[in-house]
């Protein structure tokens, strides 16, 4: 009698797992992950912010008005206050968000087109094209990224075209070690070889095997790039060899803040604060999707 | 160790420095403008002193030709003369190295000493409360850039309460100097630094140690009846040890990087500095020297982590 409930029970739990899809479940688990969603909220709002600027900011992000400069925040006129030249640190910070995001997402696709290229061209044809390739993502990988970075950002003419490929240009080697690494793995295992004896199709066996398998470390990655090139843009930008003024991105907004501190510190903080916060919300989905994706992760 | 190991790993380094100095040399001379950019754009200099600038610095070579005679200069410490004044290169680094040497070091002091710590109690109190906030901590400390949590400090604890100098490496004129002027020069740059490595380093103390603790001899070590804390100091940490060691040589990019965002922050007068100064003048012979110095240590920090792997693990030395 008990066997037959364990079986039973047993036979109802893979029921159960075969109806909850792929999807679903990574949906599943993602929720759980209470930080991970907060931190998609905030992406999501960050994303609205940026989108919606035009509609949002109260000023012209570039109008000069020298008899408003350094207004404190919750002034009667300016909600955030206002920077050394009257500009309304709302607007500006609503408008940077555009072009620190717009670069962020942008740099992680050259990140991942680079990467899987590189990766999947490596693992396909192995041999000497394999060494090259691998021994090239190694040489990249010697330069601190900084060093590489502001070399290649001093040298071109600053637009966010180049910065968005000049970010990309110097985080592609760890997505090209993963793919090749998921690529040459997948391709052996025993699953695959049996959807394929079961006469599973090319596409069926891409979509349903190798996507959900293989995907998995690239989306996270991609997810922490885009943290990561959000960074390495306020950066640049900050030393100014990034965007050039007068447009804003988070990080040029804090270009001459340290300036200004004693009197207008809010310059100083309120930039920096929305790049961590974007940061910081990629990290955690990042983190949650990692946990999610994982398919040895055990049930919670 | 075994000595083939040592010999081939090398060896594979010989290319590796090879590609890295084309590629640092490619980089330089592909820029648009070239070296020259600086002169060319500038209208007070004819284009006769552009040729004769470029006939001194042998720029009017072919490039083969340039690469070649750099890159054996190079091989024997002669990285030439800075465009900028003309001092010697190979003098203007040396000059730095004691400033970022003692920014690096205490860094890693910090980070390796706090890091461990932290990580290994998240490891041994898993899923606990301090785990969880270990582990977010550290996600939010690895979420605020480095340059503005630097600008955030001195905010906070150099202008506000006036407890450290808002930067620079010593106090100018009389007193400045002295090591504990340096000392508390030093105490800001190397505590943010030192943070940003701690938040990234406890988590791989934390798998790390979790890597050793599921391992098949320290489950015997529990059922033949060691105490858990004789387990822990004989069998864990001497195991989680060298892949710390490890950790300290593959991490060495990312500490250049801090130490160059911590240094353009604080005034620190090191290489980062340095770098930040050539790259505002295009002083191509000092940019090139310090990313083909700073690569060249990479390298070597790598085979210094794969040997300390090497004698932790007998598997990678066959490999």
């Amino acid at each position: 009698m008990a066997e037959t409930g364990a079986a039973t029970l047993v036979a109802a739990g893979e029921r159960r797992g075969a109806h909850e899809g792929f999807g679903r479940r990574v949906a599943r688990r993602f929720a759980q992950h209470r930080l991970a969603l907060a931190g998609l909220l905030v992406i999501v709002a960050l994303f609205l912010a940026s989108a919606l600027a035009p509609v949002l900011a109260p000023y012209d992000p570039n109008r000069v008005n020298p008899l408003e400069r350094h207004q404190a925040p919750f002034s009667p006129s300016h909600l955030l206050g206002t920077d050394e030249v009257g500009r309304d640190v709302l607007s500006r910070l609503l408008y940077a968000g555009r072009v620190s995001l717009t670069v962020g997402f942008a740099a992680m696709i050259v990140t991942i087109v680079v990467g899987s290229l590189v990766g999947v061209v490596a693992a396909y044809y192995g041999g000497l094209v394999d060494t090259i390739l691998m021994r090239l993502a190694d040489v990249f990988l010697s330069f601190p990224t900084i060093y590489l970075l502001l070399v290649l950002a001093a040298f071109v003419r600053p637009s966010v075209l180049s910065i968005t490929l000049i970010v990309g240009a110097t985080a592609w080697m760890e997505v090209a070690r993963i793919v090749r690494a998921q690529f040459l793995s997948i391709k052996a295992q025993d699953f695959v070889t049996a959807a394929r004896a079961l006469g599973a199709s090319a596409p069926r066996i891409m979509l349903r095997e190798l996507l959900p398998n293989g995907m998995a470390p690239i989306i996270v990655a991609a997810t922490l790039n885009v943290a990561n090139a959000i960074l390495a843009e306020s950066y640049i930008s900050f030393l100014g060899y990034g965007i050039q003024p007068p447009q804003a991105s988070w990080g040029i907004m804090l270009n001459n803040a340290q300036d200004f501190f004693t009197r207008a510190p809010w310059l100083a903080i309120l930039p920096g604060v929305a790049i961590t916060l974007a940061v910081l919300s990629f990290n955690f989905v990042g983190d949650g999707l990692r946990d999610a994706l994982d398919p040895h992760q055990r049930r919670r | 160790m075994n000595l083939e190991f040592l010999v081939r790993r090398l060896i594979q380094m010989i290319p590796l420095l090879i590609a890295i100095s084309i590629l640092g040399f490619s980089m330089m001379h592909l820029a648009p403008g070239g070296p020259l950019a600086l002169y060319t754009l500038n209208p007070s200099v004819t284009a006769e002193d552009v040729a004769r600038i470029e006939e001194l610095w042998g720029l009017n070579e072919p490039l083969p030709v340039q690469y070649l005679t750099w890159a054996s200069n190079m091989f024997t410490g002669d990285f030439g003369n800075s465009f900028r004044g003309g001092a010697e290169v190979r003098h203007l680094i040396v000059e730095r190295i004691p400033a970022t040497v003692e920014l690096m070091g205490a860094s890693y002091a910090i980070a390796i000493l706090l890091g461990f710590a932290i990580g290994a109690l998240g490891a041994l109190r898993q899923y606990s409360i301090f785990d969880y906030l270990a582990t977010t901590g550290a996600l939010v400390t690895l979420s605020i850039p480095t340059f503005w949590f630097g600008l955030m400090v001195i905010f906070v604890f150099a202008e506000q309460l006036g407890w450290i100098p808002s930067g620079g490496y010593q106090s100018l004129g009389r007193g400045g100097g002295g090591l504990i002027d340096r000392l508390h020069h030093l105490v800001a740059p190397a505590s943010v630094l030192g943070l940003v490595l701690t938040a990234q380093w406890s988590r791989y103390f934390r798998s790390s140690i979790l890597d050793v603790t599921g391992q098949d001899y320290v489950r015997t070590a529990h059922a033949k009846g060691l105490r858990r804390g004789t387990v822990l100091r004989r069998h864990v940490l001497r195991n989680a040890i060298l892949p710390i060691i490890a950790l300290a040589g593959v991490q060495l990019p990312a500490v250049f990087s801090g130490a160059l965002v911590a240094e353009s922050v604080f005034g620190w007068a090191g290489m980062g500095r340095l770098f930040l100064d050539a790259l505002t003048y295009r002083d191509y012979p000092v940019l090139m020297a310090l990313l083909m110095i700073t690569a060249f240590l990479v390298v070597i920090g790598n085979l210094l982590a794969d040997i300390a792997l090497g004698i932790a693990d007998p598997k990678i030395r066959t490999g």
